[in-house]
């Protein structure tokens, strides 16, 4: 179950068979939304509540209350001194020309930072201790103020939490009913300003998350399902509600992670090695790189890039996530013609409300999805699985309106308007796309293009043919691939430590303490989900002395300051094109993951559908009409209840044995 | 129909050479070594038709390559005609007159082939930490000691590096794997680039650019040309006195908008100094084209077309105008102070549109370990430059922003990545109440950092702020904001210039500049005088 801006997507596995449905995000109570979703799919599936043995969820609910400033009314306890850490941020601006640029607004106001006498250095050592009289204090202006959270952090905690939970004692023992996240546990890390970030966000998405979370398991109570809950992390792994309860931030990005998650999994079973996923909803697109069948992993994501979704503008957060690139193009996005006479589209949509014109729900202006009707790219009464009923008419008079008017004059029909419209979004996609694969110094030619959400299938060959792909894959119930992907997931949990060493000055004894430590934290919450002990990987986050950023090396066990060295050289060589001879290397932090597959989840082979004389077709074809073997020449639209792919002139689809479809350019 | 498909596969080109050029920009700040390449984005990067009329530009961290990057490469063709390079030709130079205002700013430009045939440029530019002589600073008293200075010349023929030259400036900069390093990275971005562009003429089955080209320069030209005829004609004046080095340096500026066209003159301004805050005629342009650009026209990408417009003069003889062989290497103390002498100008003919002035020069303390006479040091060695920023000035209908870089783009470095690099404490670092100028609007504020050597060693500290004696001033009955600080916390100011010596267990303290206020503080809405003084900010 995978709640997303727009649709609810909600795929039911029996066996090897997978039954979807996509369902309208209920905005005001989204467990009504997935409670909906489950009805359908369990009708369809000719299965009752009680049958099903796991359920595996992911929400943008927690990014939402982010965007929307929905959440609980917090406060911040730090240090004295330095009230400002989480506004003043980095002290730059993202948009360089535009003076009425505004910088993200914290999620805690300066009334509520509230600052206590303390200080810890960077090795960990009290300088100043904590006056616990002057937290004492604090306590009826929370009370108050109807503070509902309270996040706690204090400069250096990473290296010594006891200031902070310390603070914790004190508080929850004279207010019992508040939430308390402390800066040191969401994210151990060096950094004041994004360590305090990512605290102040978990402590305003928690009382919102614990709630919603009870409710949506009385709503299944009340359905009859019986079976464990798994919630599906930023990270790509799956966790227990009660870890998702603690630390609700590590929830934000789940329904991306999904889809990539799939994305991976087809890439190392086809043993495709170099992977581009893209996923295209309502709002947005969302580009992925998977290489040797692991997608690309970060610590750094930002929530709410406000401002065209520029990297800055957003509220910056330190957990594990799938990096992706994610810019404003989806089916919602909407068409316009700026003063230079040039059609841009996006980073604005429509979303599900009022939503594109076609949708016939209040929406006026002209978006892609519109452009796809009018080109005869969707099958409009077969829209999400026939939620939406498509209005031709409309699509074609904002398209007039709003692209065809301003940009082509009298002349232009709404058709060229289209055109322009889907190959304006294509090349935007392709530019991030590029852009993306060259910030981590990695190419994007040649690779396999995996395409899944409601509208990638319809951009994707166009997209091969413009970054220069070797193909295009779309998995079978590609219009719901976040949520097939939850169903692939494995169990994991990411710890983090900042402890800083010097290469030149490494000692193992820290080394193994802090891996220790980290290794008992995973266990604890991997151990509560799975019986098996688990794969475990170690990064150090390294850098040469004195840079800006670090770049992750696994970590052998035990390991070796030589060791280290060469695997920092390989992977900043990869990355860099080159090395700075005898400059030393510092490690700022550590990081340790624990994974472990879900037994229940252990996916039969998909069927391999019964083989036939290969056929070749074209037109429009319906995908559940096609067998294995059989080929589609272009043009062509493959047809299916979530999405249509759009297979174009001088392209071909194949569907293979797994029934994913596989577009080439003909030879 | 064919001017529809034609408009459109002019669109996406557009679109195209601009990702084109923003990957080339990424490509160099990723594989850079300067640390303020890779995190302040000290960078630019282009792409140029065959006339050398630059296209698009990536959009970084810099305002002061603007419009110096764009005329450099007509420099390069001048010396190096078209016609007399070949491809794995690549040029470089880091004259300041002929390249971006001073030594440490290489340029390198690469002629794209198609075969045989020329079919554009790309170039791209970016801060080399160290080019020897008396090293980064105001110090020298002309370019002669402030480095080593390559003409524009080729660093590959044909594909073949020019070692001799790789070899005499790794032989004459203190940190010779960095600026080889360097050299390499601008050379392999450009490269990305022209790959890039191979592709996209094939890909839209295209001969050469000269098409998209003229349409892309005469579509900005007209929309630049449009914003300026809405402004009113007219000669509109203002100035500014700022710290200086030695002395108070003035800036005189005189705007005149005569139709599609602004003439930025600033004839008047205090003559040369001898210290090297000298800034040379490009880099002049550049900020005050920039400070024009953030408020007319700024939806319109750089490119020949956009820039024309605004033209800027300076004359020979004054600071703003300096000629070889004046000293230069720290142009940036005044170049950011020009938007806000432009702006001030353009608030004559744009009421409440424009910013009050703004704290605009970053503050950037080297610290470092001190030593005795005999060089001995005094605690463990150390050298951290960290950045802090003061207040923006209040925006047309909004506050100005507090500690945070305007005109500049760079960023901070975190009080605890500091404390790990250096044996300090910050006891200290947020916002100075007050600071920010009294406004209907207010003006953003300065932050108080407070350090103190972790051991109570005395260590040293060098410093080039601004706005200490001239504080940012308001518009429309806004007030000033409040004037930096530096000053021991015991007692004792501090000169906001040169190198001073923190005394055994003493504290520092700076205090960064607010930014004006705009319009009178009495109409300011009562909301937000209840905010500011609830939130502690006045």
């Amino acid at each position: 179950m995978d709640i997303g801006g727009t649709f609810t997507d909600v795929v039911l596995q029996t066996g090897a068979r997978q039954v979807p449905t996509k369902v309208l995000t209920t905005a005001d109570n989204p467990a009504v939304g997935v409670v909906q979703g489950l009805r359908q799919v369990l009708k369809r599936a000719g299965r009752e509540p009680a049958d099903v043995g796991m359920l595996l969820h992911g929400t943008t609910l927690a990014t939402n209350a982010l965007i929307e400033r929905r959440g609980a009314r917090t406060a911040l306890v730090t240090t004295e001194g330095h009230r400002d850490v989480l506004e003043m941020a980095l002290e730059n601006r993202f948009e360089q020309y535009d003076v009425n640029v505004d910088r993200p607004v914290p999620l805690v106001p300066r009334r509520w930072r509230l600052t206590v006498p303390e200080r810890v250095n960077a090795a960990g050592e009290v300088l100043t201790p904590l006056n616990v009289e002057a937290v004492r204090a604090l306590v009826p202006a929370l009370a108050e103020g109807r503070i509902e959270s309270v996040a706690v952090g204090f400069l250096h905690g990473y290296a010594n939490g006891a200031h902070e939970r310390l603070v914790r004692d004190v508080l929850a023992a004279a207010l019992p009913d508040i939430s308390i996240t402390l800066a040191s546990e969401a994210c151990p890390e060096i950094r004041e300003f994004e360590r305090f970030s990512t605290a102040c966000a978990n402590a305003y998405v928690k009382p919102l998350m614990s709630r919603y979370l009870a409710d949506l398991q009385v709503r299944l109570a009340a359905l009859g399902v019986r079976s464990p809950f798994l919630m599906m992390t930023s990270g790509g792994g799956l966790t227990s509600v009660a870890a998702a309860r603690e630390f609700p931030i590590r929830l934000v990005e789940s329904g991306p992670a999904g889809g990539a998650i799939l994305a991976s999994r087809i890439a190392a079973s086809l043993g495709l090695d170099r992977v581009v996923s893209l996923d295209m909803g309502g709002t947005t697109a969302k580009i992925c790189l998977i290489d040797d069948g692991a997608p690309q992993h970060s610590r750094a994501f930002e929530v709410d890039r406000s401002y065209r979704f520029r990297k800055g503008s957003g509220l910056p957060v330190r957990i594990p996530v799938i990096e992706m690139v994610e810019i404003g193009a989806g089916g919602g996005s909407v068409a316009a013609v700026d003063r230079l006479r040039r059609v841009e589209v996006g980073p604005r949509s429509a979303g599900a409300m009022p939503g594109p014109a076609c949708y016939g729900r209040g929406g006026e202006r002209a978006t892609v999805t519109d452009a796809n009707l009018t080109l005869d790219r969707l099958a409009p009464d077969r829209f999400a699985g026939g939620a939406i009923v498509l209005d031709a008419a409309a699509a074609q008079a904002a398209l007039i309106r709003d692209v065809a008017a301003p940009w082509g004059g009298p002349d232009c029909g709404a058709a060229e308007a289209a055109e322009a419209v889907v190959a304006v979004v294509d090349e935007n996609m392709a530019a991030a796309a590029r852009a993306h694969a060259s910030e981590w110094g990695k190419d994007i030619a040649e690779r396999t293009l995996i395409a899944f959400g409601g509208g990638a299938p319809l951009h994707a060959a166009r997209l091969m043919e413009k970054l220069g792909l070797r193909q295009v894959l779309v998995p079978p119930a590609a219009g719901v691939g976040s949520a097939v992907g939850f169903l692939a997931a494995p169990v994991s949990y990411e710890v983090v430590r900042s402890r800083y060493m010097r290469l030149s000055a490494f000692d193992s004894e820290t080394v193994d303490q802090v891996m220790t430590e980290m290794r008992a934290e995973a266990r604890e919450v991997v151990g509560a989900i799975v019986d098996d002990a688990g794969r475990e990987t170690r990064q150090a986050h390294m850098r040469y002395l004195g840079q800006g950023y670090e770049i992750a090396v696994d970590v052998a066990q035990p390991t070796t300051a030589e060791a280290l060295r060469g695997a920092f050289d390989r992977a900043y060589e990869a990355l860099y094109g080159r090395l700075i001879p005898g400059l030393d290397v510092e490690v700022l932090s550590w990081t340790l993951t624990l994974r472990a597959e879900v037994a229940e989840l252990a996916s039969p082979p998909l069927s391999s559908a019964s083989r036939c004389a290969a056929h070749v077709v074209s037109g429009r074809v319906e995908r559940s009409a096609l067998a294995t073997g059989a080929v589609v020449a272009g043009p062509a639209n493959i047809v299916e209840d979530e999405t249509v792919i759009v297979v174009p002139t001088g392209c071909a689809a194949r569907v293979d044995d797994q029934g994913n479809v596989l577009i080439s350019r003909r030879a | 129909m064919t001017d529809i498909r034609e408009q459109l596969t002019w669109n996406l080109i557009w679109n195209r050479l601009l990702a084109i050029v923003e990957e080339q920009a990424q490509t160099l700040m990723r594989t850079a070594f300067s640390t303020v390449v890779r995190e302040a984005g000290d960078l630019s990067a282009g792409v140029f038709d065959t006339r050398g009329a630059m296209l698009a530009q990536a959009v970084t961290g810099t305002p002061g390559h603007v419009n110096a990057m764009a005329r450099s490469v007509g420099r390069f063709l001048a010396e190096f005609p078209l016609p007399a390079l070949a491809p794995g030709d690549v040029l470089l130079t880091n004259d300041p007159w002929d390249a971006t205002g001073h030594l440490n700013d290489f340029t390198v430009v690469t002629p794209v082939f198609d075969g045989a045939r020329p079919v554009a440029l790309f170039a791209a530019t970016s801060h080399i930490a160290d080019v020897g002589g008396l090293g980064f600073g105001p110090d020298g008293r002309e370019v002669f000691e402030e480095g080593l200075r390559i003409p524009i010349m080729k660093l590959y023929e044909r594909g073949a590096l020019n070692k001799p030259l790789e070899d005499v400036i790794k032989a004459n900069v203190r940190d010779p794997v960095v600026a080889q390093g360097d050299l390499h990275s601008l050379a392999a971005c450009n490269r990305v680039g022209a790959e890039r562009l191979l592709a996209t003429l094939r890909e839209f089955d295209l001969r050469d650019l000269d098409g998209v080209g003229r349409w892309i320069i005469d579509t900005s030209r007209r929309a630049m040309a449009e914003e300026i005829n809405r402004l009113p004609d007219g000669t509109y004046r203002h100035d500014m006195v700022v710290d200086g080095y030695d002395e108070p340096v003035r800036i005189v500026c005189a705007l005149t908008v005569a139709g599609e066209v602004i003439d930025i003159d600033f004839s008047g301004s205090s003559g040369l100094s001898p210290y090297g805050i000298n800034v040379p005629p490009n880099y002049t342009e550049a900020y005050a084209s920039f400070g024009v650009r953030c408020v007319v026209g700024n939806d319109v990408p750089n490119n020949a077309g956009s820039l024309a417009p605004v033209r800027v003069s300076a004359p020979t003889g004054c600071i703003l105008g300096a000629e070889f062989p004046a000293a230069v290497s720290a142009r940036h103390a005044l170049g950011q102070m020009l938007p806000d002498v432009v702006l001030g100008c353009l608030d004559q003919a744009l009421p409440d549109v424009v910013p009050a002035e703004g704290a605009s020069c970053i503050w950037n303390p080297v610290l470092r370990s001190s030593q005795d006479v005999e060089g001995r040091l005094r605690s463990s060695r150390f050298v951290i430059n960290p950045i802090f920023n003061g207040g923006t000035g209040a925006r047309a209908g909004k506050d100005g922003l507090s500690t945070t870089a305007f005109p500049s783009g760079v960023r901070t470095t975190p009080t605890e990545v500091n404390e790990v690099t250096a044996p300090l404490i910050f006891w200290r670092r947020e916002y100075r109440s007050g600071s920010g100028g009294a406004g209907k609007f207010r003006g953003g504020l300065g932050q108080v950092i407070e350090i103190a050597h972790a051991e109570g060693a005395p260590f040293v500290v060098s410093k080039m702020f601004d706005r200490i004696g001239h504080p940012a001033r308001g518009r429309r009955g806004g007030a000033a904001g409040a004037g930096g600080r530096v000053y021991l916390k015991d007692g004792g100011e501090l000169r906001g210039k040169g190198r001073d010596e923190v005394p055994e267990g003493a504290t520092l303290v700076f205090e960064t500049p607010g930014g004006g206020g705009v319009g009178n503080p009495a109409e300011r809405a009562p909301e937000a005088k209840r905010r500011d003084a609830e939130e502690g900010l006045i």
